[in-house]
């Protein structure tokens, strides 16, 4: 209540002030009640056609109902989709628990999950075996496609990217040199590129005969690519940690490996925190580059489904698609980096 | 006492302990063989798919149009001229949208930092907002959904009659060339040169008597300021405006939509992003220092111009020099709107055409590596130039 009334005040401090608290709420309440027209009152929810939406200057969330299916999954065979669902409450679940208190084992079971976790997801996804019919990744789509990826690319970026680090780190002049030569080069391309590679240059790369899925090139391209981002985010982390500690673990008689392992990544981990949030973030926003690769995506869907004859009806019904996503990405990457940011506070107050 | 023999290249490489020296030879030698593996298997694919090897091909007529094109581009031009006009779109690409992000980010920065907190809550609502949402998925926003419904040239959206934005693009006045034009760049040179000399002047003799020469200032000014009202007001280049001739807008310099959606979408994008460095940048700077400066009785103009913004961009330059970079990177996403870029015209058309994938990525590529390069070093040199110089 304090902290209001004083940011009140503050808003009427000086003449000027008052001017430009005028100006925003006018503003403000323009827009936002154009905003509450044009999304809720005026907006077509139901109907039986697109025609619903023809001629009415508000938003289509009929467009949206009626392509809810493909948004979720792209074109996933339905009569397979329970397979997509188990997965998505499988990977949830497993969620819930890691982020319940509960400390002993927890460190083994996270990495236990995340090589047995993504084994389970792509054989159920995929199928081929334990008599499950093949969907072929080219019919993946959505938000299916969009968490498999983002997913993927964060887990296995961590791992790769703390390697990286590491080797970066190394006082072998030579691995350092590689790694210094791997970051620089994966950061000075831009992530179109590499995914052009990926799908033009990789299969000729490979022994001729070997036929690798486009999707997992992908995954190999968004892997390599991000893991510098996070290298270089992690190293920041390590040379955050004192040296004392290293020396400190030393004197306690422990290896060197062991000092890096218990000592220092734990803590080279927790002060890189908030760069590995955003790098995270900015693996969620970057799937929606598979577009260019002729992937669909959770965006890709949503823009290809503009140009079905049925749909073009007018402005409002691309206005509406391009909102909808807008909002998605806002909730998940606001979302994670809001999270992580109550996360550290808790940390900073346990260390007090 | 004499100094200890420089340790040899085997000890600084750390050849010399078996441990060391078995996981360095071992990383060189598994690195060398991934490398041959790939090489023979590209060499073998090459041969076996009957790819055609070499840059030959940049020689041969494209025979395919370019939407912008900064240099001629004739219909017979080679695909070493397109590589060159679409490098040439890029970098003019890059350098307007991280000029116009770096002045959005700045005004954003401020909002930011504004005393009235209403103001504030925008900006940060603002920031937040844009960094949240895929630059794609902007891109496609200011590309179909903002500049895809504008009216056709008939009905322009026009700024006092000089600027046209409409369905075909935007289009400006163009300055053009009149007689006695190379004379008087000739001039304007040399004014420049003076205005440059005049301004060390005064420097140099308000370093040495703490006085600033005002008449030496003017003439420098003066020297600036003649030659460009000149060109302004019409001469020895007049401007031509463009103007409506039938269904068109003719004459004037036309900037095509794709190029209008990526500048805005970069510079909206890009600005979100410094504005937060710049405020991180402000940040750093203590409350001390502007007491300090107080203390010594300076205006407050002086405190900010000789003590605040000095150490302000001492410490973004770095974090900017990589947010150019990433901007820069971002520009490839042009491919997804059809703005005729580097990666559109080599890694998309070129390649489709010539079938020589592993050349033209190689060009596309390094094209890009190089523009970072050289956007490194400029950060360094202005980052050195800014560094304090200690005792």
């Amino acid at each position: 209540m304090r902290g209001l009334i004083s940011f009140l005040r503050q808003c009427v401090s000086t003449p000027l002030n008052i001017a430009i608290s005028l100006a925003i709420c006018l503003w403000l309440g323009l827009n936002l009640a154009e905003l509450t027209r044009w999304a809720i009152i005026d907006a077509v929810w139901s109907g039986a056609s697109p025609q619903a939406c023809a001629g009415v200057d508000a938003a289509c969330w009929l467009f949206i109902k009626e392509r809810f299916g493909q948004i979720l999954y792209g074109t996933y065979p339905r009569e397979e989709l329970w397979r997509v669902v188990l997965c998505g409450i499988a990977g949830l679940g497993l969620l819930v628990v890691f982020s319940l208190p509960w400390r002993r084992g927890k460190l083994l079971a996270v990495l236990a999950t995340l090589i047995v976790f993504p084994v389970f997801a792509g054989i159920m996804l995929r199928g081929g075996i334990f008599g499950l019919t093949v969907v072929p990744t080219t019919r993946w789509g959505g938000m299916l496609l969009t968490v498999v990826i983002a997913a993927w690319t964060i887990a296995t970026t961590l791992p790769l990217g703390l390697a990286v680090a590491l080797a970066r780190r190394s006082k072998l002049p030579v691995v350092a040199a590689f790694a210094a030569c791997y970051i620089d080069l994966m950061r000075g391309l831009p992530l179109v590129g590499i995914l052009f590679i990926a799908i033009v240059l990789f299969p000729l790369f490979v022994p001729p005969g070997m036929d690798i899925d486009a999707l997992v090139r992908t995954l190999i391209a968004f892997a390599l690519f991000n893991a510098a981002n996070m290298a270089e985010v992690i190293r920041g982390g390590i040379q955050a940690v004192p040296r004392g500690q290293y020396e400190a673990a030393m004197a306690l008689g422990l290896r060197h490996w062991q000092a890096m392992a218990l000592t220092i990544i734990p803590q080279a981990v927790r002060a890189a925190m908030p760069g590995i949030v955003n790098v995270s973030v900015a693996i969620i926003k970057e799937t929606t580059i598979v577009l260019i690769a002729g992937m669909f995506d959770f965006l890709g869907v949503l823009h290809s489904g503009l140009i079905d004859p049925a749909w073009i009806i007018g402005d409002q019904v691309r206005e509406t698609a391009y909102f909808f996503a807008g909002v998605v990405f806002f909730v998940v990457c606001f979302g994670l980096s809001r999270y992580s940011a109550r996360i550290e506070r808790k940390l900073d107050v346990g260390r007090q | 006492m004499k100094p200890p023999p420089p340790p040899s290249l085997l000890t600084r490489m750390r050849l010399t302990e078996p441990h060391s020296f078995l996981v360095q030879v071992g990383l060189i030698a598994a690195v060398a063989i991934f490398v041959a593996f790939i090489v023979a298997n590209l060499s073998a694919n090459l041969e076996r798919l009957n790819i055609a090897v070499g840059f030959g091909f940049l020689q041969r007529t494209a025979g395919f149009d370019i939407a912008q094109s900064l240099i001629p581009y004739p219909p017979s031009a080679t695909y070493l001229r397109a590589f060159l006009a679409a490098f040439a779109n890029t970098v003019l690409l890059a350098v307007v949208s991280i000029s116009a992000a770096t002045v959005l980010g700045l005004f954003i920065a401020l909002a930011r930092m504004s005393t009235n907190p209403l103001l504030s809550l925008v900006a940060l609502g603002y920031i937040e907002a844009v960094r949240n949402i895929p630059l794609l998925l902007q891109l496609f926003f200011w590309y179909f959904s903002v500049l895809g419904p504008l009216p056709l040239p008939r009905q322009s959206f026009d700024l006092f009659g000089l600027v046209f934005l409409n369905k075909r693009g935007l289009s400006l006045p163009a300055p053009v060339a009149g007689p006695g034009f190379s004379v008087f760049l000739f001039v304007a040179a040399a004014a420049l040169l003076a205005a440059w000399f005049l301004f060390r002047r005064a420097r140099l003799n308000r370093i040495r008597s703490g006085r600033s020469s005002i008449a030496l200032l003017a003439t420098a000014i003066a020297c600036i300021a003649v030659p460009l009202l000149h060109v302004l007001l019409g001469s020895p280049v007049s401007w031509e405006i463009p103007e409506l001739r039938g269904l068109n807008l003719a004459g004037g310099v036309v900037v095509i939509p794709e190029f209008v959606a990526m500048a805005i979408g970069m510079t909206v994008y890009g600005s979100a992003f410094i504005a937060e460095l710049i405020r991180g940048g402000v940040m750093t700077v203590g409350k001390g220092q502007t007491e300090a400066g107080m203390a010594l009785g300076l205006s407050r103009a002086r405190i900010y111009s000789k003590i605040i913004i000095p150490q302000v961009f001492r410490a973004i330059v770095p974090p900017l020099t990589g947010q150019y970079i990433t901007l820069l990177k971002n520009s490839s996403l042009a491919a997804a709107i059809g703005y005729p870029d580097l990666m559109l015209i080599v890694a998309g058309t070129t390649l489709n055409q010539t079938g020589q994938p592993v050349e033209v990525m190689a060009i596309a590529m390094a094209s890009y590596l190089l523009l970072n390069v050289l956007i490194s070093l400029g950060g360094n040199v202005v980052n050195k130039r800014m560094q304090l110089v200690e005792r």
